[in-house]
């Protein structure tokens, strides 16, 4: 008897329809994609285009910048995801990695409330936490915030570098040369955000979406239930993941996140500045803000040729940005080449998809 | 405490209380400026040199390690290890206590791997100019098993690892405290020596042998056909992975094709003797969950291809940079 | 974007509890948790439980496979 992802997958090859591009907008989802090998398994019927899902990879350079002169002061420890070590600035090789090497305090964690901890530990220095994620990862650092200031640890500072999903979805996708066919949507941020909280994408951009799970399974499933939408010509949202999203989301997430946060805009690394694309701390959480409370000054973006926006976009091909063979897996300059998976680094490591 | 300064006396005394009586044998109680051993024909050399954090970690120390990563490495290019040379150097203000420990798993993994340790040294450095303790052991063996070579590989031939895989680079992620994990998940840390004895067995139908160390499988594997018109395809049903080790994986964001190991072999082997190969290693010791995991082949060359359970393929390139924990 | 896996929770002590995988351990949050339960499975992300797995949607996602399945 064939399993699960079989039938899946026969049912996808069997769906009457042309051949369609459908985009997953989640780095967790792109990872699950190239382990499971899923992308010649659906060729030809089904292009997956890896969009602007890792929260990292888009991290403008000049973000990056600020926080590689933060290392150089005595009275700083840095606490990032491990995620982050690696992303480039604007100066060629230097990332916090290579400033740890060189003798920085910079730490690693796990979790935002690890970097509360460090400062509660070190009151003597002014702990800062790198905090980058979509609506998943904003409520917790919400709470890191809330708990350093009931615990009176005025020595935890946040630098927010969340951003929020659906503006960039929409800025995508209001160029009209977006050849897309359908969204498998981020599991995770929906977890937070619900079901609700995708409508727009059917509603507004006239999009069919689905929810998706990180098994293959779940994502198979997803792509079936995309393409009996575009069958039907009837664009809605859908929830393949019901065990861990729910209609309106998480509710009591939500409002910490609002409590604390309130949008701003955003710059993306490859994408330019995004109108209420960001999270940026509310008033009553002001003194816990790494660019007041430290004097953060953010230099204009490095003119560059990256073409990562269009990449992201399925316009162009990577191989076909001036960039190219400069930008590389181990020296990475747009979000593309800088995310292990992503569009760039996969036709550079591979030569071809696979 | 170690004091950085203290002079000939001192260090002499780390000698003759540390590491005379851990690691005593006749080339060394002489405690000449080298040592006289007995030799063979041809001889197998390597050296490697110890810089881990943490430097205890479930299953293993820094210790055991430097000697089971050179005589594996030893091991590796077909050679019997026999003797041992030990490089310390000590940040001042290493415990006493924390030495003596590190010196007897050194002398219980060296018992094991049946090395004498033969010559040493030992360097004090000031406190902020070393990371507590470094090792470089450099290790003599002599060659029981020639011609392990890549070149040697032909279409057809199996691909062996000797156990579960990921277990050292997951386990000392795990224990790292800043990530708050606790799990009882244990380094595999191991002499190979005596599955080497028994794959010396197979001469030339052993095609070549790698530990894979840093970079962890899918490196060595790229290691092996790079550069060649040969392909390596691995059946990912068919690799063994603890299930501490996955769950460790899945939730740091980590792949158990590239962690580290450090008591593991990959072997690639004649068809024909496959199955043969695979049992000896099984009946060797740290071989019991040995694993036929995938075929040498023409398919792609200079590539390693994993499919998976669902017959999609994957390309493996080499690990690049370090494996960093994601929460992305 | 997100890497989150289940874990089970074995202690809860407020919103500081532990969660459980393959024997692996690790202090969870469960701020956003409605009454959490020793017991519970939640899916864990950055050190926070986002949701608590539904174990009867868990059947029904497999029941939606299963008309795939029957479709055929």
């Amino acid at each position: 008897m064939p399993n699960r992802a079989e039938t899946l997958l026969q049912a996808i090859r069997e769906v009457d329809i042309p051949p369609v591009t459908l985009m997953e907008v989640c780095g967790t989802h792109t990872m699950a994609i190239a382990k499971a090998g899923l992308k010649p398994l659906l060729a030809p019927k089904v292009t997956l285009l890896s969009g602007p899902g890792c929260p990292v990879c888009v991290t403008p350079a000049r973000d990056i910048d600020a926080c590689l002169r933060l290392c150089e002061r005595d009275d700083v420890i840095l606490t990032s995801y491990g995620d982050m070590l690696r992303v480039p600035g604007s100066v060629r090789g230097d990332s916090l990695l290579r400033q740890s090497a060189m003798g920085a305090d910079v730490r690693m964690v796990y979790s935002p409330m690890d970097a509360v901890e460090i400062a509660r530990e070190n009151p003597a220095k002014k702990v800062v936490f790198l905090g980058v994620g979509f609506e998943t990862t904003a409520p917790g650092t919400a709470i890191a915030v809330r708990t350093a200031k009931d615990a009176g640890i005025g020595n935890f500072y946040l630098l927010p570098l969340l951003k929020r999903l659906e503006p960039a979805l929409r800025a995508l996708c209001a160029n009209d040369a977006l050849a897309v066919d359908g969204l498998l949507c981020p599991g995770h941020v929906a977890s937070i955000l619900g079901e609700d909280g995708f409508a727009y994408v059917a509603k507004e951009l006239k999009l069919p979406a689905v929810i998706a799970g990180f098994e293959r399974e779940d994502i198979l499933l997803a792509v079936y239930r995309l393409l009996l939408q575009i069958q039907a010509h009837a664009p809605k949202v859908e929830n393949a993941y019901p065990r861990a999203v729910q209609k309106a989301g998480n509710p009591l997430a939500m409002a910490v996140m609002d409590a604390v946060f309130t949008p701003c805009d955003s710059l993306w690394r490859g994408m330019g500045m995004i109108p209420m694309s960001g999270y940026a701390l509310r008033e009553a959480y002001a003194d816990f803000d790494a660019v007041r409370a430290l004097d953060l000054r953010f230099t204009e973006e490095p003119p560059t040729a990256c073409r990562c926006g269009d990449v992201i976009r399925g316009m162009l091909p990577p191989e076909k940005c001036p960039l190219f063979g400069t930008c590389t897996p181990e020296e990475p300059l747009g979000p593309c080449m800088v995310s292990g998976e992503g569009a760039c680094a996969a036709r550079y490591k591979y030569g071809v998809d696979v | 405490m170690l004091d950085h300064g203290s002079g000939g006396k001192k260090s002499a005394a780390l000698v003759s209380e540390i590491f005379l009586p851990a690691f005593s044998n006749a080339a060394l109680d002489t405690l000449g400026d080298g040592a006289v051993m007995a030799g063979a024909d041809r001889l197998v050399m390597s050296t490697d040199s110890f810089v881990i954090a943490p430097r205890f970690f479930p299953g293993g120390d820094i210790g055991k390690l430097s000697v089971c990563g050179t005589v594996n490495d030893v091991c590796m290019a077909g050679g019997e290890p026999k003797y041992l040379s030990l490089g310390l150097i000590l940040e001042e203000g290493l415990e006493v206590d924390e030495l003596q420990s590190i010196a007897a798993s050194i002398a219980m993994a060296a018992g094991e791997a049946g090395v004498h340790i033969v010559t040493g040294d030992t360097k004090v450095v000031e406190r902020g100019k070393g990371d507590g303790v470094y090792i470089n052991t450099a290790g003599v063996g002599f060659l029981r098993h020639a011609g392990l070579s890549p070149a040697r590989m032909r279409e057809g031939d199996a691909v062996i690892v000797s156990g579960a895989i990921g277990d050292h680079g997951t386990a000392v992620m795990l224990c790292r405290k800043d990530l708050g994990i606790q799990s009882s998940l244990c380094s595999d840390c191991a002499p190979l020596t005596g599955m080497c004895k028994a794959l010396a067995a197979f001469g030339s139908d052993v095609r070549v042998l790698r530990d894979p160390t840093r970079g962890g499988v899918a490196t060595a594997l790229n290691e092996f056909v790079e550069g060649t018109g040969l392909c390596i395809e691995l059946m990912e049903d068919d690799i063994p992975i603890r299930e501490e080790v996955r769950a460790g994986c899945d939730l740091l964001g980590l792949d158990p094709l590239y962690c580290a190991n450090e008591g593991k072999l990959i072997a690639v082997v004649a068809a024909e003797r496959a199955e043969a190969v695979l049992s000896a290693i099984q009946n060797a010791p740290y071989g019991e969950n040995a694993a036929i995991i995938g075929r040498v082949s023409a398919r792609s060359a200079g590539r390693v291809l994993l499919h998976t359970g669902i017959a999609g393929t994957r390309m493996l390139t080499k690990l690049t940079g370090a494996a960093l924990p994601r929460i992305c | 974007m997100c890497l989150a896996i289940p874990l089970k929770l074995i202690s809860i002590d407020g919103a500081a509890a532990v969660g459980e995988a393959a024997g692996l351990t690790r202090p969870v949050r469960v701020d956003f948790i409605k009454q959490p339960k020793i017991g519970d499975y939640v899916i864990v992300h950055a050190g926070f439980a986002i949701e608590r797995l539904d174990a009867k949607q868990a059947e029904e996602s497999l029941s939606a496979w299963r008309e795939v399945a029957d479709a055929e």
